[in-house]
């Protein structure tokens, strides 16, 4: 590799529910985003006529997530008139892709500094409203057998053998560590509150995660997709699984990530970036990894995501101190523990997504700045993210503290 | 208790508002009096209906404009908190499970129409005393209590924008047709029955109890954010509005965006979005000096600040005109609107004649477009009298003088005419750049004489400049400011210096792009400059249309009056004129061309020949300082024109230069400006522009001494 990919710094906005009545839904997209890069630039004195590129992860790119939403982040937050930017859309991996992106670009040598990030208003823009063929082309859906991913999250539980108890008790351990970490200011190092213009702040700390949660409470909830499983869905993955005779459905609104809003920014730039501009490096991206799994069941591909990530970093997992896993449904993370043998002690271990909720383009580099936080904080060296991602992808990225 | 709370055996509470204040507004005392009212009514038993009434002339005036420019930054939560509270307590009152009924006796504007947007259904007396609408936009603000987002969701977007952007006011039958009230009634006594009526008229109708907004499958008229129709307005819109405002006034533009924002929204999310937009604007400078000078400063002129307080009231009856040209004619049109009979005199009967028709062809104009009846135009027109015969002027209380800038003609006028006004009458003059006590000189009376600047065009130029002679009388003086508002125009009192006021500071607006001509700036942008700022044209183009020959020949006036040059150095200035008006025979618009070419078909280009004479391709001066030159000079004009007494308010300062030269609305006016860049700004800034484009730029002694006081905030 010519370039190391310095982490010069990652920030975050707070999450909040993504719907109306949630914190942030009153905040435009390009406003949550500029948000973060004006931080960003605050908090470095950062010429913004050095960055080269601007690449931001979004999901439901339409209406006012449209036309290269980057791009118009950049603008709105008032830098340089010379700074690039480019939307990417690699499903709920979009945020990490766009940290990977960064990284090769800089890697290369190609290029010297780019901020790499998401945004992801679920509230204003819903998730689905950008259609695609996945699940409404029918020829293509009845080709290649579609079910949406509850369904397949509720297969992996299934042909793991994990109960409903099994997932709701991940889940309230997501929530407990979340709430410990938010309390205990864990987060506050990268957590941006979104301020409006007049400098009043409309959110400051994550507020979509639930302490008071209880495996009674949690076990009230109804299974979210036992009904469309019935309508068909299950069917076709008992095609696909034959040794099954029934798809288990135990996730919940409980135990699947929440529907939030929230975006999220890293600054990855060369060696020769950092001492031009007096910056400090926290981190650095050792490696990248990206592939594909079974797009049916669709949620299986972070654990061989994150063995290929070692294998090209030439490590093994036992160089890995902490496991990030976005916990899109609670069998995902478990699944990722299981295929990687590696212990929730060690696993997110500031909860997840099922606490915090889950931006859709932006919560890839959420990770970024959640485990590099908890890395200092530990005096710990080196960090694997991983996030299952549509169409049976699964994506890893290795940091480690510079 | 400021709210009478009425309940009636039908089970309709009447709310009638009667605040401590000259007239309901929402302040303090309303946050508490109607919340207590709106808890009362949440609790009350056999509730049938709501009736919100008034007790005062004006049905509900609105906000607190002191609170308001009284807002900081560190201040700006609790400002929201303010105003959270009334939009939840108006929130409370349109979900109310009865129907809410605004009865509208009297003008509601701003607040009092957002008001009357949180009840279910409207009802107005139709009368010429009621107006509604939202004019926040004027003083640079939004219509901060659920006025932007209700009426977007009320008329769609297309329809409420007129109202919200340039803060339109409607009588209540203009109100009805678009949708803003549902009812009216002739008789103001029908108010509150015919609201009961309503209110027993649906009682099986729950929609009545609910605003369309809160109706399920509600669709907003016109389109909503997804509608292409819709998308298209808003790309066009933004455009469209931009042109207008340069990009100067925030006002409008955080309006639109907060409208748009009301389509895609529910409305509590809108109504919160709303509240950070006018807390937002009011930190503006632009909304505090719009405030200062388009409300405070305002009142305070039209209130007759710089009248003479123990002169009783000076109507005039008999006005003569003396000079029926371009001002002479506006003059007397003005005056006859205003039911006063005028004498329109000139040399020949003809010239007269002709002076009248410029009357009769304005009047023909508003017939034709239906604002006048032909009975009320002849009314108009057989007040004028033109003619030829001086003894016609016999018994006018007050003349005006408006033959050519001449101080001899002036003078032989006065002499002449004197004589014809009744005992005790008043001579006014209407100059522009003679010294009103020079020209007092020829007067039996001095005392009586007055100047009485009018501005071109007269019947659209709402200011009149009215200036004190060395010995004109207090009387004198009262006569000039009560006839000026009459007229209906808003009168301005300076003291007599050459130029006034406003020529004064107006001239060195074209002085300094004359300046920035001769240093080699390209003209194109000399006037862009000027328009950037906020001017209505650029110093070349209105040079052109003054006219150069028309400079050169006061210039010569000055000169024999020994007064050239007395306000400054204007060799570059005369230099320039004479290269274009002697040298190229570009006198000006009017002669044929100047700076400008002018084409039959109304289009202009820049004469060739004047890149020849002064663009020099090399000359890279920043824009900013551009921009701040052609500001600055007029508001240094007008700080010195303050502080040697030219001017005898700031208030007339402001409204003057607003009114009179076209200063930048943003501005508040020349001398508000300064408060709000902050004196010691303000003076650091000159000098810079002094080091490095001369001492005109040199801060008034006013401007440091108010710096070191730190004077920095308009009151």
């Amino acid at each position: 590799m010519p370039n190391t990919a310095y982490i010069y710094d990652a920030v975050r906005t707070p999450r909040s529910k993504g719907k109306p009545g949630g914190s942030l839904h009153e905040v435009k997209p390009i406003d949550l985003g500029a948000g973060l890069l004006r931080a960003i630039q605050e908090r470095h004195d950062l010429d913004t006529s050095y960055v080269d590129d601007v690449v931001f992860g979004c999901v439901t790119p339409i209406g006012e997530q449209g036309s290269d939403i980057a791009k118009m982040v950049v603008q709105n937050a008032d830098w340089d008139e010379s700074v690039a930017g480019v939307q990417l859309d690699r499903f709920c991996a979009s945020g990490l892709e766009a940290v990977n992106i960064a990284a090769q670009k800089v890697a290369s040598g190609w290029e010297d500094l780019v901020l790499a990030g998401g945004v992801e208003c679920m509230s204003r823009v819903p998730m689905g409203s950008n259609g695609g063929p996945m699940g409404s082309d029918p020829a293509f859906a009845a080709k290649t057998g579609f079910v949406p991913q509850g369904i397949g999250a509720d297969t992996i539980a299934t042909l793991e053998g994990w109960s409903r108890e099994d997932v709701d008790r991940y889940a309230l351990e997501s929530q407990r560590r979340a709430t410990q970490a938010r309390d205990n200011g864990w987060f506050d190092k990268s957590v941006v509150p979104v301020k409006d213009e007049s400098g009043v702040t409309i959110l400051e700390r994550d507020d979509f995660i639930k302490p008071d949660t209880t495996m009674d409470g949690l076990g009230g909830l109804n299974a979210s997709f036992e009904m469309i499983g019935q309508f068909g869905f299950d069917d076709v993955i008992l095609r696909k699984y034959p040794m099954l005779d029934q798809v288990n459905h135990v996730h919940t609104p409980g135990n699947s990530s929440g529907i939030v809003d929230g975006s999220s920014a890293v600054l990855i730039g060369s060696e020769k970036a950092g001492s031009d501009l007096g910056l400090t490096p926290r981190g650095r991206i050792v490696a990248t990894a990206v592939l594909s799994t079974d797009p049916i069941i669709m949620l299986t591909g972070p654990g061989p995501a994150a063995k290929k990530c070692l294998e090209k970093a030439g490590m093994t997992k036992d160089d890995i101190d902490l496991w990030e896993i976005n916990e899109a449904f609670a069998s995902v993370a478990l699944r990722y523990m299981k295929d990687l043998d590696v212990d929730h002690e060690i696993t997110n271990v500031n909860g997840g997504a099922i606490a915090m909720g889950h931006p859709l383009g932006a919560t890839g580099a959420m990770l970024v700045s959640v485990v590099l936080d908890e890395l200092e904080r530990r005096d710990m060296k080196r960090g694997m993210l991983s996030l299952c991602v549509g169409g049976g992808m699964g994506i890893s990225t290795i940091i480690e503290r510079a | 208790m400021t709210m009478h709370y009425d309940k009636d055996a039908d089970g309709i509470v009447t709310i009638t508002m009667d605040m401590s204040g000259p007239v309901n507004a929402m302040n303090d005392e309303f946050r508490e009096d109607f919340g207590a009212v709106i808890d009362k009514l949440q609790t009350e038993e056999d509730l049938s209906g709501v009736v919100i009434a008034s007790a005062k002339k004006v049905f509900f005036a609105g906000g607190d404009l002191n609170d308001l420019v009284a807002v900081t930054p560190d201040r700006i939560e609790d400002f929201m908190q303010g105003i959270g509270i009334i939009k939840a307590q108006m929130r409370v009152l349109e979900k109310l499970p009865v129907p809410v009924v605004a009865a509208i006796n009297g003008a509601a504007l701003g607040g009092g129409y957002e008001l009357c947007l949180a009840c279910n259904h409207r009802i107005a007396w139709n009368n010429r005393s009621v107006k509604l609408g939202l004019p926040e936009v004027t003083l640079g603000l939004l219509p901060g209590g659920g006025g932007v987002v209700r009426l977007t969701k009320l008329l769609g977007l297309e329809a409420a924008l007129p109202y919200l952007l340039e803060g339109k006011q409607v009588d209540p039958v203009k109100a009805l047709d678009a949708g803003m009230i549902h009812d009216l009634v002739t008789d103001v006594d029908a108010l509150v029955p015919k609201a009961k009526e309503y209110i027993l008229a649906n009682k099986d109708n729950p929609d009545s109890a609910v605003q369309p907004w809160d109706q399920k499958g509600y669709k907003i008229p016109g389109g909503g954010i997804t509608s292409p129709k819709i998308q298209q307005a808003i790309t066009g819109g933004t455009a469209m509005l931009m042109q207008k405002t340069r990009g100067l006034l925030p006002a409008p533009e955080k309006i639109l965006d907060v409208a748009v924002q009301a389509l895609k929204l529910d409305l509590e999310t809108a109504l919160v979005i709303e509240s950070r937009g006018i807390a937002a604007l009011t930190l503006t400078p632009q909304a505090k000096n719009m405030i200062s000078t388009f409300f405070f400063g305002l009142n305070k002129v039209n209130g007759g600040a710089s009248r003479p307080k123990d002169v009783p009231p000076q109507k005039t009856e008999k006005l003569g005109v003396l000079g029926a040209g371009m001002m002479g004619q506006g003059i007397a049109y003005v005056s006859a609107m205003a039911g006063i009979e005028v004498i329109l005199k000139d040399i020949s009967q003809e010239s007269a004649e002709k002076g009248k028709g410029y009357s009769e062809m304005l009047l023909d104009k508003r017939v034709s477009r239906g604002r006048m009846t032909v009975e009320k135009r002849d009314e108009v027109l057989a007040r004028i009298t033109p003619t030829a015969n001086d003894d016609d002027l016999a018994g006018c209380d007050l003349i005006i003088e408006a033959v050519f800038e001449n101080i001899e003609l002036k003078h032989g006028v006065t002499n002449q005419l004197e004589g014809q006004l009744a005992e005790d009458g008043i001579w006014g003059s209407n100059t522009s750049t003679l010294p009103i006590t020079q020209l007092a000189e020829a007067s039996s009376k001095p005392e009586n004489f007055v100047g009485i600047h009018f501005f071109s065009p007269v019947d659209k130029m709402p200011l009149v400049e009215i200036i004190v002679g060395d010995k004109t009388s207090d009387v004198a003086l009262a006569k000039a400011f009560d006839y000026t508002q009459q007229i209906k125009k808003t009168p301005i009192v300076v003291n007599d210096s050459l130029g006034f006021f406003t020529s004064r500071t107006f001239g060195t607006y074209l002085d300094e792009g004359v300046r920035l001509l001769s240093e080699g700036a390209h003209p194109v942008l000399i006037d862009n400059m000027g328009k950037a700022v906020g001017m209505p044209v650029g110093p070349l183009q209105v040079y052109d249309e003054v006219s150069m020959e028309l400079s050169r020949k006061a210039w010569e006036t000055w000169e024999d009056m020994g007064v050239l040059d007395k306000w400054g150095d204007g060799t570059v200035a005369r230099d320039v004129v004479n290269t274009m008006v002697v040298e190229n025979g570009r006198g000006g618009r009017h002669h044929g061309g100047g700076f400008y070419e002018y084409a039959e078909d109304g289009s202009k280009a820049i004469w060739p020949g004047l890149l020849d004479l002064y663009y020099k391709s090399d000359v890279h001066l920043p824009e900013s300082d551009l921009k701040d030159r052609l500001l600055f000079r007029q508001v240094i004009e007008a700080l010195k024109c303050l502080e040697s007494n030219v001017l005898r308010s700031e208030e007339d300062g402001n409204i003057g230069s607003i009114m009179g030269i076209g200063a930048p609305v943003w501005t508040g006016g020349l001398l508000q400006f300064v408060r709000t860049y902050g004196y010691d700004r303000f003076v650091a800034r000159c000098r810079e522009l002094s080091a490095a484009y001369g001492d005109r730029f040199d801060p008034p002694q006013i401007a440091v001494e108010r710096a070191q006081d730190g004077q920095q905030q308009a009151a």
